[in-house]
């Protein structure tokens, strides 16, 4: 059954060179393991090149906290694992100062890039794009192609930084200079941190190249009936998301390339009167809040570009789970986009005790504080779209409403750091690693969950096991609270972060046992990670089959393609839509799919 | 495997369109560079930069080139294939003319004492005017890749969305350089 056939999309003839289908959508033109599997253009395979790449990370930066977690708890004391990790850098078992500082560089830097932007963004837009808006694959996929490889070359250069001999950056995952810049300044300033801004100079174009095409994509190739307004708001999310990196990563490349010239060139962008190991340093008139300023231009950005593919899959999966319409559509979208645009804004709320003009600050006091109205209409709007649903517990579905319970409690935290005054007083105690752990760490994760578990049918033809799943939701959400609330109490009494052994505060002491809950939960919860990615690769191959072209009845047109889809997606015809995407327990039916015409006695609200 | 075909005439190319998307984003790095200069100009030991006569010159080379880019597109809709051709060469020897006016402009500074050590304007200089030329060697790469296929091609080519991105993003690099030849002057 050979159908090569010319496919109308638009009402023009658009031609499918070289795609010819059997009946199973399979295309068996000549396809090699290395074209199919690895260099690969099907933007199915792409994704799922970036999600198991972003598990491997997670794994690596997520056992990086759980040990130098096990010091932290029990500061001064002998652990032979750690030796066993990390040889000279933890002789006897006790991780040394300047490597907890490394440990600590690599987590963030890998969790935020690698893992919840590569492995989230990167897994989510190349798969949900083109098959939620109708459309055979991305704008260019070449260029998809070359944005994974050029994250799989960040990758190795941030791999390799790990095993130079003089350790890797560890000026936090900010790299701020002059710390950064002299490599002279700290061990982790040298070889390594060159390596570190290579890695991210590669991941900033991978991003670059993929974001073009998510936006490209989404702009130009939606099928026949497929207005903007007819979008899920998984499409629209990841479509902010790309805009936001779009503007916001170029910034931070002209950063590093400042900061790679005063490293290596003698250039004074960043430096001015230093003094360091009995030496001045011959720069002048450089100011390092140059680089904050460049810096978080795009830091900020960046958890936004996190958490909005989360926040789109929470809104999808909180729908279709609940059988209820998404309450709100339009303020979603309207919200989506005030995030967009405040994300923008608010950089220098990193920046108020680093010595920038007060007066300022309070400017950017007002407009932080302004993104809790477009987050609270989200929320707001999530819990009217569960409210009295016929709700469906799913692992996604539990996913999804954990993202929301998470979202809430880091989000009401944002309103206190974002107020200058009274950051002042918690501005760099484990306070903020609580906040922005919970709002944008664990929820971004508990959003990238919920897509998997979700998505996992469509991505490779068997269902994940759900008892494994509900026991990895609920240790996970039980652990995150119990790993992430008592820091607030420790940050409002003043326990400072990037301290290894804060033992020598006798006024800290009376945290010592928390200390030590923290750990042991970090350890269980660290497990029961693992225990899904055993769940995950075990499922790909020995999950159950999906039998139904439409396991979870959703409205959307991924669920239109072949269970298991060629590159093409769709054998023939790209289907037509007719309506928006979220058409549940609607005249009396459960749900009405995309691309069925609207009759003629329906409702017309929705 | 291509997939992407002709869409609806009225839409926009999918490859222009994400050809704009990336100037916005060349645009966004630029910018963060240039407000690095005004912010770093304010602080102490700022010293000013003479701009090299050169840089007049390669400007006036790539507006010219501009305007012979626009020309081989022109021709090559009217299907007049040895204009477009003469053309295309124009524009590449004048894109190349313009790199090397720009690495004479660098020796000119570098031999007049414009380094890296210290705090001025030169710094910025170097590394503004040499993403840009970098940019613009890009587009000479894409420039030389469409020459070929023209000279050695086998196949007729009728489409000229390919030509198009290639002019919009030499259009692009021109007024890109104007803009920061201005910035240098005016702030310098």
């Amino acid at each position: 059954m050979n159908n090569e056939s010319t496919i109308h999309v638009h009402g023009a003839e658009i031609e499918t060179h070289e795609i010819h289908h059997d009946g199973n959508g399979h295309p068996h033109h000549k396809e090699t393991f290395i074209t199919k599997y690895i260099f690969s253009q099907d933007h199915k395979t792409i994704s799922k090149q970036f999600l198991i790449t972003g598990i491997i990370w997670a794994i690596v930066g997520g056992l990086f906290s759980v040990l130098f977690r096990l010091q932290l708890g029990y500061p001064g004391q002998s652990f032979a694992i750690l030796e066993t990790f990390f040889g000279k850098w933890a002789e006897g078992g006790q991780i040394k100062p300047e490597f907890y500082y490394a440990l600590v560089t690599m987590h963030g830097t890998v969790m935020v890039f690698f893992v919840l932007t590569g492995g989230l963004s990167g897994t989510f837009a190349n798969l949900l794009i083109p098959l939620q808006i109708g459309a055979r694959d991305m704008a260019s996929p070449l260029m998809n192609m070359l944005s994974y490889w050029f994250f799989f070359l960040a990758s190795m250069i941030m791999l390799s930084s790990l095993f130079v001999e003089t350790g890797p950056a560890s000026g936090g995952w900010t790299s701020y200079p002059p710390l950064s810049a002299l490599g002279q300044a700290s061990i982790g300033s040298k070889i390594g941190m060159d390596l570190w801004i290579t890695s991210m100079a590669m991941f900033v174009v991978s991003s670059l190249l993929g974001n073009l095409n998510y936006i490209a994509t989404i702009l130009n190739m939606r099928t026949k009936g497929m207005s903007m307004t007819r979008l899920p708001l998984t499409i629209w999310s990841l479509f902010f998301t790309a805009i936001l990196g779009v503007l916001s990563f170029p910034v931070l490349l002209s950063g590093f390339i400042l900061l790679l010239f005063d490293r290596n060139l003698g250039t004074s962008f960043y430096l001015s009167d230093i003094f360091v190991n009995g030496q001045i340093l011959p720069n002048e008139g450089g100011s390092p809040i140059l680089y904050e300023h460049l810096f978080w231009f795009l830091g900020h950005p960046e958890v936004y570009i996190v958490i909005l593919p989360a926040m789109g899959m929470v809104s999808e999966i909180l729908s279709i789970n609940s059988r209820k319409p998404i309450f709100g559509y339009m303020a979603m979208i309207g919200s989506l986009f005030a995030i967009c645009i405040l994300a923008l804004l608010v950089w220098a709320h990193h920046m108020f005790v680093s010595g920038m003009n007060p007066f300022l600050g309070s400017f950017f006091v007002l407009l932080t504080l302004l993104i809790a109205i477009p987050s609270s209409i989200k929320v707001f709007n999530w819990l009217t779209t569960i409210w009295r649903g016929n709700i469906r517990f799913t692992p996604a579905m539990l996913f999804a409403i954990g993202f929301v319970s998470l979202f809430i409690s880091g989000g009401l935290t944002g309103i206190w750091l974002g107020n200058a005054t009274i950051d002042i007083h918690i501005h760099d105690t484990v306070f903020v690693v609580a906040h922005f752990h919970i709002v944008m760490g664990v929820s971004a994760f508990f959003g990238m969950f919920a897509g998997v578990y979700h998505w996992f049918p469509k991505m490779y033809g068997r269902f994940m096991n759900n008892t494994l799943g509900y026991i990895h939701f609920w240790i996970t959400f039980i652990g995150a609270y119990l790993i992430f609330w008592p820091m607030h109490y420790e940050g409002l009494a003043g326990v400072p972060r990037r301290y290894l052994d804060r033992s020598i505060w006798t006024s800290f002491n009376q945290f010592g046992d928390l200390n030590k809950v923290i750990t042991i939960v970090t350890i269980v919860v660290f497990a029961v990670q693992l225990m899904f990615v055993f769940n995950f690769f075990y499922s790909i191959w020995k999950g159950r089959k999906v039998r139904t072209l439409n396991p979870w009845s959703a409205t959307t047109l991924e669920w239109t393609t072949p269970v298991n889809p060629g590159h093409g997606n769709w054998v023939g015809e790209i289907p037509e839509v007719h309506r928006w995407a979220y058409d549940y327990s609607k005249d009396g039916r459960d749900f009405i799919p995309q691309t069925e015409p609207v009759g003629a006695n329906e409702t017309t609200e929705h | 495997m291509v997939i992407v075909s002709n869409q609806r005439n009225n839409r926009m190319h999918p490859h222009k369109f994400a050809l704009w998307v990336a100037i916005a984003s060349i645009i966004m790095m630029f910018a963060g560079l240039t407000s690095a200069y005004i912010v770093k100009s304010k602080l102490a030991n700022w010293e000013v930069v003479e701009i090299p006569t050169y840089f007049i010159y390669s400007t006036a080379c790539i507006i010219i080139s501009s305007l012979t880019i626009q020309g081989a597109l022109r021709s090559f809709k009217q299907r007049n294939m040895s204009q477009y051709r003469t053309l295309l060469m124009v524009t590449l020897f004048l894109g190349i003319c313009f790199l090397a006016l720009q690495y004479l402009g660098f020796s000119w500074l570098w031999e007049n004492g414009v380094r890296f050590r210290g705090a001025g304007a030169g710094q910025f200089l170097y590394i503004i005017a040499g993403l840009h030329a970098l940019h613009v060697a890009g587009g000479i790469i894409a420039l030389i890749v469409i020459i070929l296929r023209t000279l050695i091609g086998r196949k007729k080519v009728y489409n000229s969305v390919g030509l198009e991105v290639l002019s919009t993003y030499w259009h692009f690099v021109d007024v890109l350089w104007v803009y920061l030849l201005i910035f240098f002057i005016w702030l310098g």
